[in-house]
């Protein structure tokens, strides 16, 4: 057993094993002080402990990031499952196939987040069941028309689809000490900001939906336009980093305006609230 | 905490092996004798009295990332301004509307990273839209397409070259409100093709801030010196 193997191969999904490790010197001296005494057969009973002071929280960090990223995933493919399913709930056309890309995407997105849980050796939460009515497992919530009514259908799209985006904006700090997971959640992020924008804009053509001629591609105050108001909770935010975007634009612009232009994250706990009437 | 332990050193050494990244290094990081004599000269004419808006240098750290990001939206944010001032024939109300909507997004990236900046802000930079026909929709929203498309790569590649978690969260807050612009263009320009952007992991594309600047170079007049991967 060669110790500096095991690390080389650690580095190619973690190129930040040496500097965990470095950080964590004592934890060698630790080994060290075992010195000859110590069986090969110990060996790997050491070295786990030192992995596991290296990693340990880091690690369960990033994956419990991942996890909660997985349910929503879960639960954004398997609502667009449902509606394609529902015979006559999508008109054929445009409409059609947008909402088909969007769950091919959001599929993809379950099997990549899988995939890079198993990669760092945690086993991917199974699915929930899901009560998709919102009904908390009564099957009979809110939302209980929601594939057989298509306005309906649109307004729960476009919460879920602006919460995935205020959730992995949440997350994007717990994710900064792993730039290979960091990178995908972005990438994945603005994914679903264009499903956002695509659902919105489907609905602002539509009369039925409450106030749609204001309703934009981007997120106006805290406008909900039918959808849960927990969703916008937070997004009329007008000032960044100390900096009053109304009065720093020059020209000077509206709090409708300064809060478009940038989108808020939603912490974990906030999005769990919002989830928590689809989870049986 | 240092975060960034990419190796920019190793990355330029092997893109200059090849002859292309090679030109383009020289044009990143390289002010030869002639540019700082063009940069000379242009002071003496410089309303502003800066020498900055002829010569931007991106260092490779937080401050670097910045100015790299407040480069992109002052581009982003002069385009919108000249199509807004000059419509293409046939402009709806509704295009009118969000595109003005854009503009002013945009105008707010700006002026927010100018102000937290600061000191270290870089000047304002010069741009060419000669490419550019805009009373011509198509040539305008596909201009639009590549501008925010780039913009949203550029933010999800920065993403990890970010030390500052605060920073992080900001570009974060910017990213996604540039990615609704992108699909909203993108609609316009051809009615569901909001995300054609991504690939079939369900993934948008995500370019080192070099690539970037590589495509959005035939816009920008201003050197820009970049020390950033």
């Amino acid at each position: 057993m060669n110790i500096l193997n095991i690390f080389r191969e650690i580095a190619k999904v973690d190129p930040e094993i040496y500097d965990r490790v470095d950080n964590r010197r004592s934890v060698f001296k630790h080994m060290s002080g075992f010195g000859s005494k110590v069986a090969l057969a110990a060996v790997p009973l050491a070295l786990s402990s030192v992995f596991k002071k290296a990693y340990g929280q880091n690690t369960s960090g990033v994956v419990g990031v991942l996890q909660f990223a997985l349910t929503l995933e879960h639960l954004e493919a398997e609502f667009y499952k449902a509606a394609l399913n529902s015979s006559g709930l999508i008109p054929t056309g445009a409409p059609m196939g947008a909402i088909t890309k969007i769950r091919d995407h959001e599929i993809a997105h379950v099997t990549l987040l899988q995939q890079t849980i198993t990669q760092l050796n945690a086993t991917p939460n199974p699915m929930p069941n899901f009560d998709l009515t919102g009904g908390n497992g009564s099957g009979n919530g809110p939302y209980a028309d929601a594939f057989s009514n298509y306005a309906k259908f649109l307004t729960v799209a476009q919460a879920l689809e602006d919460t995935g985006v205020r959730a992995y904006k949440g997350q994007a700090a717990n994710l900064i000490s792993n730039d290979t997971v960091l990178q995908a959640a972005l990438q994945i992020h603005s994914v679903e900001a264009r499903h956002a924008a695509h659902i919105r804009l489907m609905r602002a053509g539509m009369s039925s939906t409450p106030d749609n001629g204001n309703l934009k591609p981007w997120i106006t105050l805290t406008q909900a336009h039918g959808a849960p108001q927990s969703v916008y909770e937070g997004e009329g935010v007008t000032t960044q980093a100390g900096v009053d975007i109304m009065t720093n634009t020059d020209p000077d612009i509206t709090a409708a305006t300064a809060s478009e232009a940038f989108d808020e994250p939603l912490t974990m706990a906030q999005v769990q609230a919002i989830v928590d009437p689809f989870i049986a | 905490m240092i975060k960034n332990n990419k190796t920019p050193n190793r990355v330029a050494f092997e893109d200059l092996m090849n002859p292309v990244n090679r030109r383009n290094f020289i044009r990143y990081t390289g002010i030869g004798m002639a540019t700082t004599a063009v940069l000379l000269t242009g002071c003496g004419d410089d309303d502003e009295g800066g020498m900055n808006n002829m010569n931007a240098t991106l260092t490779n750290n937080d401050t670097g990332i910045l100015n790299f990001a407040y480069a992109l939206e002052q581009l982003e944010a002069a385009f919108y301004t000249k199509v807004i001032a000059t419509p293409y024939a046939n402009m709806s109300t509704m295009e009118t509307n969000l595109l003005k909507d854009i503009r002013d997004h945009e105008i707010a990236h700006r002026d927010f990273f100018k102000a937290a900046l600061g000191s270290d802000a870089i000047g304002d930079l010069q741009v060419d839209f000669s490419a550019v026909n805009f009373n011509d929709r198509n040539s305008v929203l596909t201009t639009a397409r590549t501008f925010e498309d780039l913009g949203v790569s550029a933010y999800n590649g920065a993403g990890n070259l970010i030390s500052n978690a605060d920073y992080l969260v900001i570009a974060g807050k910017i990213v996604s409100v540039e990615a609704r612009h992108a699909a909203w263009i993108r609609d316009m320009l051809s009615n569901g093709t909001f995300s054609d952007s991504a690939n079939a992991q369900g993934l948008d594309p995500a370019m080192m801030p070099s690539a970037v600047l590589q495509a959005a170079d035939p816009f920008i007049t201003t050197t820009i010196t970049s020390q950033l991967p």
